[in-house]
């Protein structure tokens, strides 16, 4: 079989125009798949960085918190009916808010600011510079380094700020795996200076962080939790509802989807196009080839190789454009959202095989087709 | 034992009033040593009985032994099988693969038989050597003058030692005398104890090269005479 995958080999590469056109037709399509979708995953990751920067197993929140930046205010009573509750082995509160830094120039910068339980400081992030124990200094904010905190004058240890005609006073720089969405600084400070700074509504818990006794205890947690009128999701939950959320109810989801499907259409067009065309274009060696003994399998194998061989070739190149891109952009933007993930790549290849499988099922109904006997009569 | 034996052969294509017959009742035997011809005007039915005789196309009556071999009641991977063993074709038009070099045109038979590519290719080239254009041996096909081309084809063809040769208008691409030098090689070079060659034609400048010569008209083989080649 070798041998004559070999002639199938040569015969496509050896036919460099068709090959290339092959080539160029799936390698965009990929490329295109693999950046719509690497965008998508990259929004998503950023739109869910509180979620797992903060890393808490179970996350309380009221039932129409869409995403993690939408937060609903919950009654304090809901901090102490968690800790209550069989299989929690603690539970603590979290506030997630917006503000405007007032900044030593005089100009005014967005910031979001998270406010970590007093006690225990659950969800703290890694420092690089400072003491965390600093934050329950007056005024202290830690602030994270990414590609938005320049925004906050590239903020040092001691850097001041004002937020509601409140000193802040930066005590800690630190990093976390992933930065927000909204392309603003973030700042880390105590729970109950978060409520002092920022004005709150009567409910000021925006979720409760849940650490239960173990994995089996969650749904029994889930289930208390929903009683009281609120729910409990875990970490993974959280992440797939905000990722559903922007998917269904922003547009965002279905116009990466019109783009990938549009992608994938490109592709198989001038794929199957130029497979069917190559294939016409030899239909007669084809059939002199089933006339000296070839089996229409081994046909059907000879063009299942061709079409394999493109499309694994494209597939890489593609996924390596990509690669490429991302990383030339990233030279620009350092904090640009596209991330290629295995569901991204996987995706990718599953709809690549389909292109190679519509492309050669075309092509092999058509070499099935010939008969030896049309080849003497030519 | 004869190479072929063919007994009361008719083709048709069409049913009813659009039915045409291709072939009609057509008998005869070709023999081992034998350059065979069948001659005959366009639409006399020459292709259509010589793809019946090499197992392309399947008869509507009568049958085709190949070495008392049945060929017709062979299911379609036996028949395949048995012409990639038993059977070397030479194409009017040649169809071989541009993309491929001439050698490895050469070597496909021996490929579809499943060798290893280096001993394909090294056979190949021994063919190639046969019929003596083995210094073009790595160029593409499409480099090569018609009557080069002619012998690439006909090295492929008996690249996997086949008992049954059959040669499809040999001389239809070619100039008059380069087709003659074709057959003539044919006859001197590829024909032996071992192998019966059938050639289609309709050209009689190489009339002189045929054993026997079976003269085609409407589908119905109205002559078999011994041609001029007749040891």
């Amino acid at each position: 079989m070798t041998g004559i995958l070999k002639i199938a080999y040569k015969l496509l590469v050896n036919d460099k125009g068709k090959f290339a056109a092959l080539l160029i037709g799936i390698t965009f399509s990929v490329f295109l798949m693999i950046q719509q979708t690497s965008m998508f995953a990259g929004m998503m990751r950023k739109a869910s960085a509180t979620v797992t920067n903060t890393g808490a197993k179970v996350w309380v929140m009221d039932r129409a918190v869409t995403s993690v930046a939408s937060s609903i205010p919950m009654p304090d009573f809901m901090r102490d009916a968690a800790r209550s509750m069989k299989g929690v082995k603690f539970a603590v509160p979290l506030y997630l808010g917006a503000g405007l830094a007032r900044l030593q120039d005089g100009t005014y910068q967005g910031v979001s600011i998270i406010g970590l339980d007093d006690s225990s400081l659950f969800g703290r992030p890694e420092l690089i510079e400072g003491n965390i124990e600093d934050i329950y200094a007056e005024n202290g904010f830690v602030v994270v380094e990414d590609a938005e905190s320049p925004k906050l004058e590239n903020p040092k240890l001691g850097t001041t700020f004002e937020i509601n005609d409140n000193r802040g006073v930066i005590v800690g720089i630190a990093k976390v795996p992933a930065s927000g969405l909204f392309g603003i600084p973030t700042l880390y400070t105590t729970f109950s200076r978060a409520i002092q700074y920022i004005p709150s509504l009567r409910s000021t818990v925006s979720y409760i962080l849940i650490e239960p006794t173990s994995v089996a205890a969650i749904p029994g947690i889930k289930i208390e939790i929903n009683k009281l009128g609120y729910e409990a999701l875990t970490e993974d939950e959280f992440i797939d509802r905000i990722t559903n959320f922007y998917k269904y109810h922003t547009g965002m989801g279905t116009n990466i989807l019109i783009m990938t499907v549009i992608s994938f259409i490109v592709g198989l067009s001038i794929s199957a196009q130029t497979f069917y065309t190559f294939v016409l274009e030899n239909l007669d060696r084809f059939g002199a080839l089933k006339a000296m003994g070839a089996k229409g399998r081994e046909l059907v194998y000879m063009l299942l190789f061709q079409a394999g061989i493109t499309a694994l070739a494209g597939y890489g190149l593609g996924i390596g454009l990509c690669t490429i891109l991302i990383a030339a952009a990233r030279l620009r933007v350092p904090d640009y959202a596209s991330v290629i993930t295995f569901g991204n790549l996987a995706l990718a290849f599953g709809m690549v095989l389909v292109i190679a499988a519509i492309s050669s099922y075309i092509a092999v109904r058509r070499v099935l087709k010939i008969e030896p006997f049309d080849i003497f009569r030519s | 034992m004869n190479a072929i034996e063919a007994r009361d052969l008719s083709k048709w294509f069409g049913e009813g009033e659009t039915r045409t017959n291709a072939v009609q009742n057509v008998a005869f035997d070709a023999h081992f040593q034998e350059m065979l011809f069948i001659v005959g005007p366009s639409g006399s039915g020459k292709t259509t009985l010589l793809s019946m005789l090499s197992g392309i196309l399947r008869p509507n009556q009568g049958t085709v032994k190949i070495k008392d071999q049945d060929i017709w009641s062979l299911s379609a991977d036996k028949l395949a099988d048995m012409r990639l063993h038993t059977v070397g074709f030479v194409f009017q038009d040649f169809h071989l693969f541009p993309k491929l070099t001439t050698v490895e045109n050469v070597a496909v038979p021996l490929i579809l038989k499943r060798r290893k590519w280096d001993e394909a290719i090294k056979e190949a080239l021994q063919a190639l050597e046969k019929v003596g254009i083995a210094q073009r041996a790595g160029l593409s096909p499409q480099k090569l003058s018609g009557g080069e081309q002619q012998r690439v084809a006909i090295a492929r063809a008996i690249v996997s030692q086949p008992d049954i040769l059959v040669l499809d208008e040999p001389t239809a691409s070619l100039d008059g005398d380069t087709g003659r030098k074709i057959v003539e090689f044919v006859k001197r070079d590829i024909l032996n104890a071992q192998r019966c060659i059938i050639i289609v034609t309709h050209d009689d400048r190489i009339s002189e090269f045929a054993d026997r010569m079976i003269k085609m008209e409407d589908g119905r083989v109205m002559e078999i005479e011994k041609g001029q080649g007749h040891a």
